[in-house]
């Protein structure tokens, strides 16, 4: 991962906005924004971005690229699309910022305890896993991430909640064993192994 | 013959023992009330929802939509593809947007999704569509007030619309600050809706309901405490991660901020199937954490 992030370095020196435009999906609309903030004043959890999209649109274009890749701020994002829907120059904000986030974890720039990052590779091991979501999997491998201990405190802070959803059939209590998934998952394994080498080609990632 | 049919993209919370299982048998009473068909896709895969991009990236996530899509070209021929779930519906419609307008990326897309059988390619014919969009433009508000035997009178409900199945898309003719579509629904199953709900379209947190329990809950506590200062006596949604954040994290709200919530949360679909004559079973009622007590009390009334 620290050999990606060199290589992407030396490759674009000091023009993080190209860089941004290259590999980072809906880059290419970054130098569009015109620094009105309502992306900011529209976001749900904008109090808990230490830099609002507005501004990490200007750090791009600055070129304060580790400031940016390492920023806690884009995993903020819930994909609630209320910036995209209000943005004045009609930016695909929400894709920006998931695409940043997903460039810098690419790179293992992500900072590496930030719970979003890890529920989000969690969520997409668990699907690619089976092509289908188990929900007991994922939140045992979720509340267990920090260890055994932790892991016990979190399922009895949760015990109420998934008891109810036991309960009322909507969280399968064997889930672990009973699983099901698509029929042609391999079929999906194969199809997702090309997807990520068709991407790591076009976006110069070192296989 | 059913009146319409349609490919039906159910997705992983709708089924079985999954945390929307009670959404997905209330959409089948309210179908067959309607006499609309829904054809599964055969095989379906998860959409890789909103949180799927951090690992996901931008090719594999498209290339779980295509595969889909594409088994829907194939095996349900002509029709439209239906989705119930916010999620599954704006990830599917997604990738069909991007794909019809890259045409590179419509050819990466295909060359990973010949790796996986029933040798498949994406085409883009069929339209995505929501649940909603179906019965309000096909149906029409005329036609779906047409079943009604009991009306759920002296309800009053909050159309809590939320984000996914209202932005970035929405649906055609509604604004993204207002959409009145389930006010009309509900006014239409014979209950009162809240008109002046101000948490409307405010985020529930979504996937960071998970991550950051907390600042996700702030969020929640707005959207419940609103539907109560409007007087309302229950909540109502078109969306299967809408609903489960507001209803379940309600005990948790409660003793971290000391509230009294105990609000009901349900979806249009059990609302519909209510009104048009079902049981609570069927309606999924036996489903929610917090009980639907007074639908609970219509649905066991004589029609």
């Amino acid at each position: 991962m620290g050999d990606q992030n060199t290589s992407m370095v030396q490759k674009y020196r000091n023009d993080f906005l190209k860089e941004v435009e290259a590999n980072v999906e809906e880059g290419a609309w970054v130098k569009m924004c015109m620094q009105c903030g309502v992306c900011a004043g529209s976001c749900p959890l904008g109090p808990a971005w230490e830099h609002p999209p507005q501004e990490i649109f200007m750090m791009i274009r600055a070129g304060r690229r580790e400031e940016v890749l390492k920023s806690e701020s884009m995993w903020m994002c819930t994909s609630c699309y209320n910036c995209i829907v209000r943005c004045p120059r009609e930016l695909p904000i929400t894709h920006i910022m998931h695409g940043l986030a997903n460039y810098a974890h690419r790179l293992g720039l992500a900072p590496k305890m930030n719970p979003t990052r890890r529920f989000a590779k969690i969520f997409w091991d668990n699907i690619a896993k089976s092509g289908r979501v188990n929900e007991l999997e994922l939140s045992v491998r979720l509340y267990f991430m920090d260890g055994f201990k932790a892991g016990v405190l979190k399922g009895l802070a949760m015990k109420d909640i998934g008891i109810g959803m036991m309960k009322t059939g909507r969280l399968n209590p064997f889930g672990l064993f009973a699983h099901k998934g698509c029929k042609d998952i391999k079929g999906i394994h194969k199809m997702l192994k090309k997807a990520y080498e068709i991407e790591d080609r076009k976006k110069g990632f070192v296989a | 013959m059913a009146r319409k049919e349609y490919s039906f993209y159910p997705g992983c919370s709708s089924e079985r023992r999954a945390s929307a299982s009670n959404y997905m048998v209330s959409v089948e009473s309210m179908c067959k009330k309607l006499d609309i068909k829904l054809n599964e896709i055969p095989d379906w895969n998860c959409c890789g929802a909103s949180i799927g991009y951090a690992q996901g990236g931008e090719l594999p996530r498209h290339v779980m939509n295509a595969r889909n899509l594409a088994i829907s070209e194939q095996v349900n021929k002509g029709q439209d593809v239906v989705a119930t779930c916010a999620a599954c519906w704006l990830g599917a419609k997604e990738t069909k947007d991007r794909l019809a307008h890259d045409s590179g990326l419509l050819a990466e897309a295909n060359e990973a999704l010949r790796e996986a059988g029933m040798n498949l390619t994406y085409k883009g014919e069929q339209e995505v569509r929501h649940m909603v969009e179906v019965l309000i433009e096909d149906l029409g508000y005329d036609e779906l007030k047409k079943p009604v035997v009991r009306p759920l009178e002296g309800m009053k409900i909050a159309g809590y619309v939320g984000c996914q199945t209202n932005r970035p898309f929405g649906i055609a003719g509604e604004s993204f600050e207002n959409p009145k579509y389930l006010d009309h629904l509900v006014e239409i199953v014979g209950a009162e809706p809240v008109t002046g709900y101000d948490q409307k379209v405010t985020c529930c947190g979504g996937a960071l309901a998970f991550s950051e329990p907390e600042k996700s809950q702030a969020q929640i506590k707005k959207i419940v405490e609103s539907a109560y200062d409007y007087g309302a006596e229950m909540i109502v949604t078109p969306c299967p991660v809408c609903q489960m954040n507001v209803e379940i994290y309600q005990g948790q709200i409660n003793k971290r901020y000391g509230t009294k919530f105990n609000m009901p949360v349900t979806y249009y679909s059990q609302l519909m199937t209510v009104a048009y004559g079902g049981s609570a079973k069927e309606a999924g009622l036996n489903g929610q954490i917090v009980r639907a007590s007074r639908l609970e009390e219509i649905a066991a009334k004589n029609r």
